[in-house]
């Protein structure tokens, strides 16, 4: 007999099959196995462990391409373990771990010992990303075949820009005919200067170092010019600026192969939110202004923004209580991403609740190329969540993340994950 | 003396002050012309914790401190627990514990004392956070200014110089915005951003025009420092669009008043001719100086005994 479990009477939402109606969801082995109305009232399926999903949505699970997950090097801060109990509290079933830990992930033993860490220690699917450059220098590029060999789900060299764009013209180009995608953090470092929140009025009133729209705009464009150039495809990292969405809008329309994420805290909020010093709110991009929030809704709208990604990026609260100024950039956001986006986009009208879910999750596993992730059709992944998105709760420490510092927390959210599967198992309920 | 308005122990920036705080502050300095100081801060012992040098704030402050009878306790960073990775928070605390009733701090970092007033017993006294505020210097700025005008209603104030980098802008700009003046900001784009229109002030790139009817001029230091960082090609350069000279000086009203917070590199932002001339009240600003900040550790102390 095959391990069976059914997930009933749930609005089943299926982006990727354009399936939007009640159904039961049916999961063998891991794997689902059948999407059908009234599964449940068969006769050989009596006895199968179910769960009760009547006036809930059931979605493939998160897919989200942009995590820090600080293992090697800092487990203090996060861990394979902690990270991904985090993730499946939020409703997300894949993550694509950044390769800037300590080491850098930059070689082939490397990727393979975290892989062989994540078997054993992950709740949920970890992917990871390798380096594009060599301790992420900026200097010298990673063997990107062997990477690939050892298992790296992309390349990236997030935390930091690359900033020699002929470098970044042949990392593309081997990228290219190995099929590997490459994430590319912009910042020209020139322009961003040591600030440690956006330029602008809310920035001159508390006296902080403020770095401009333009020190992303000014990558993003030149990384639209290289994409076009080699024909490569390439994904800008968490885009927080009008300009770089009205960029990467006239790109796509010209054909060229760029693709882009953006991050629930640049979505919901903006730089006038910012509560005094508190560094909780400090994260690169930083939150910026009113018009450049409204422009990620319309890119989202629009699909110029591809997917929905966290940016996850886990401090211990004695380096953020270092000062704005001084303390690391980055907020954590697994646990939140599911709720603020129910929040500010679907209850906002920002989106329809199948956008949203495109955004979440299939989006972003097309981007991977993940053809067993991202949807609920038959033969993939049992990766399923159970939302209820009309749940009314406040995100509060104690976070299943080790770190607390996110500017969500004692934030009013509507809708969250009720129940999380991976791959079959339950990995989070309510 | 009109009736205080003011139950704070601390004094962290004039932004969140309402102009009767403001007004409170100043009577008091004011009294203190005429009356004798009372022994406001008898028995009490006030700290002073400067990460950055200064010889002008601190000597000011540890007068006023002493003019109202207080202990004054000096503390060097070099060489200190700060050095040494203790938390600002636990030198604060330790520092307290052996008695400290007032703290006066200044620091590099914008916002710094902001988180760690409230966990405090004892005063906090800002003397200069990071870009963000100088309140006590923006105090005494606007004593000398009432003396000579009363009221601020309707006045023109330029702040001339490198804006973006002075806490002395700003919390002259939240405090005189409150008072009912018109503030000016004008200097050249990199150190004057046009963006501070949105906090209140207006931007004006070109001096003449600033200056134009103005009641008074506070002209702002530039830092040799500003040249490395490409704010400013040159001092001279600088000085050929910005430095107040006596022909632009007159652009104001005569009566029109000049300050600076000091130290003045002569020849730079503000001529000798004007810094010595007949509107300067510079010298004027450093005896008030100790005026306001004794208006603020006893005003301070009482709002420390209601807390």
């Amino acid at each position: 007999m095959p391990e069976q479990m059914i997930v009933t009477g749930g609005l089943v939402i299926d982006p990727a099959r354009k399936l939007e109606a009640v159904r039961d969801v049916l999961i063998e082995d891991g794997r689902i196995s059948a999407v059908a109305a009234g599964l449940h009232r068969k006769p050989s399926l009596k006895g199968v462990p179910s769960i009760d999903a009547k006036g809930k949505w059931v979605i493939p699970g998160l897919v989200d391409m942009h995590v820090h997950l600080r293992e090697p090097g800092r487990e203090g801060d996060e861990t394979i373990a902690t990270g991904t109990k985090a993730a499946a509290r939020g409703g997300v079933t894949t993550v694509l771990a950044m390769a800037n830990t300590e080491p850098v992930c930059d070689t082939p033993s490397q990727l393979s010992f975290l892989r062989a860490k994540a078997r054993t220690d992950a709740a949920i699917t970890v992917l990871f990303a390798g380096a594009v450059t060599l301790g992420q220098k900026g200097e010298k590029l990673t063997e990107f075949a062997k990477l690939r060999a050892a298992g790296a789900a992309a390349l990236s060299d997030d935390g930091r820009p690359l900033m020699n764009a002929g470098l970044l013209r042949r990392a593309l180009e081997y990228a290219k005919d190995l099929g590997l995608l490459v994430i590319d953090h912009c910042e020209d470092l020139s322009l961003s200067n040591g600030a440690c929140v956006h330029e602008g009025p809310a920035a001159l009133r508390k006296g902080l170092k403020g770095t401009p729209w333009a020190a992303e705009t000014v990558q993003v464009v030149r990384d639209i010019a290289l994409a076009e150039l080699t024909g490569a495809r390439l994904h800008i990292a968490h885009v927080s600026a009008a300009a770089s969405v009205d960029a990467i809008r006239a790109a796509k329309k010209r054909g060229i192969r760029i693709t882009s994420e953006a991050a629930p805290h640049h979505f919901a909020l903006n730089d006038k939110d910012l509560p005094g010093y508190d560094a909780d709110w400090k994260m690169n991009p930083p939150l910026r202004g009113a018009d450049d929030r409204l422009a990620l809704l319309a890119g989202l709208a629009d699909g110029t923004i591809d997917a929905i990604a966290t940016d996850h990026a886990p401090h211990g609260c004695a380096a953020k209580s270092l000062g704005m100024d001084l303390a690391p950039f980055g907020v954590i956001g697994l646990e939140t991403s599911l709720a603020v986006a129910l929040t500010d986009l679907f209850h906002k009208k920002v989106l329809t609740r199948r956008k949203l879910v495109e955004r979440l999750s299939s989006g972003p596993a097309g981007l991977l190329g993940l053809k067993a992730k991202g949807t609920l059709a038959p033969g993939s992944d049992a990766d399923v969540v159970v939302v209820d998105p009309d749940a009314i709760w406040t995100p509060e420490a104690p976070f299943l993340s080790k770190s607390r510092n996110t500017p969500f927390a004692g934030r009013r959210l509507k809708g969250r994950a009720v129940t999380t599967l991976s791959g079959g198992r339950v990995v989070h309920a309510l | 003396m009109a009736p205080t308005t003011w139950e704070r122990k601390d004094l962290l920036g004039l932004e969140g002050l309402s102009a009767a705080e403001i007004e409170t502050i100043l009577d008091l300095a004011a009294s203190f012309k005429t009356a004798p100081p009372a022994d406001d801060l008898g028995g009490r012992t006030v700290a002073f914790i400067f990460t950055e040098a200064s010889t002008r704030t601190r000597s000011s402050f540890e007068m006023a401190a002493k003019r109202l009878g207080a202990d004054v306790l000096s503390f060097s960073p070099v060489g200190s627990s700060l050095s040494k990775g203790e938390t600002l928070l636990d030198t604060f605390l330790n520092l307290q514990a052996v008695g400290v009733t007032h703290f006066v701090v200044r620091h590099e970092r914008s916002g710094v004392l902001e988180e760690l007033a409230p966990l405090l017993k004892a005063s906090v006294i800002n003397a200069g956070d990071g870009w963000h505020e100088h309140p006590t210097q923006a105090l005494l700025d606007l004593l000398t200014l009432r003396d000579r005008w009363g009221s601020f209603k309707g006045r023109k104030i330029v702040v001339l110089g490198d804006i973006r980098h002075s806490r002395v802008a700003r919390s002259n700009l939240f405090a005189l915005k409150k008072l009912g003046a018109k503030v000016v900001f004008c200097g050249p784009t990199p150190l004057c951003p046009d963006d501070f229109s949105a906090l209140g002030a207006t931007v004006e790139h070109d001096v003449e025009k600033a200056l134009k009817g103005a009641d008074a001029v506070n002209v702002l230091r530039l830092q040799i420092e500003r040249m490395d960082q490409g704010f400013v090609p040159s001092l001279a350069d600088y000085a050929l669009s910005y430095q107040l000279t006596p022909a632009r000086a007159d652009l104001m009203k005569p009566e029109a008043l000049v300050l600076h917070p000091g130290p003045i590199n002569r020849g730079v932002e503000i001529a000798s001719e004007v810094a010595d001339g007949p509107r300067s009240v510079i010298l004027e600003q450093v005896a008030n100086g100790v005026l306001a900040r004794m208006a603020v550790l006893s005003l301070c102390e009482k709002g420390r005994s209601l807390a």
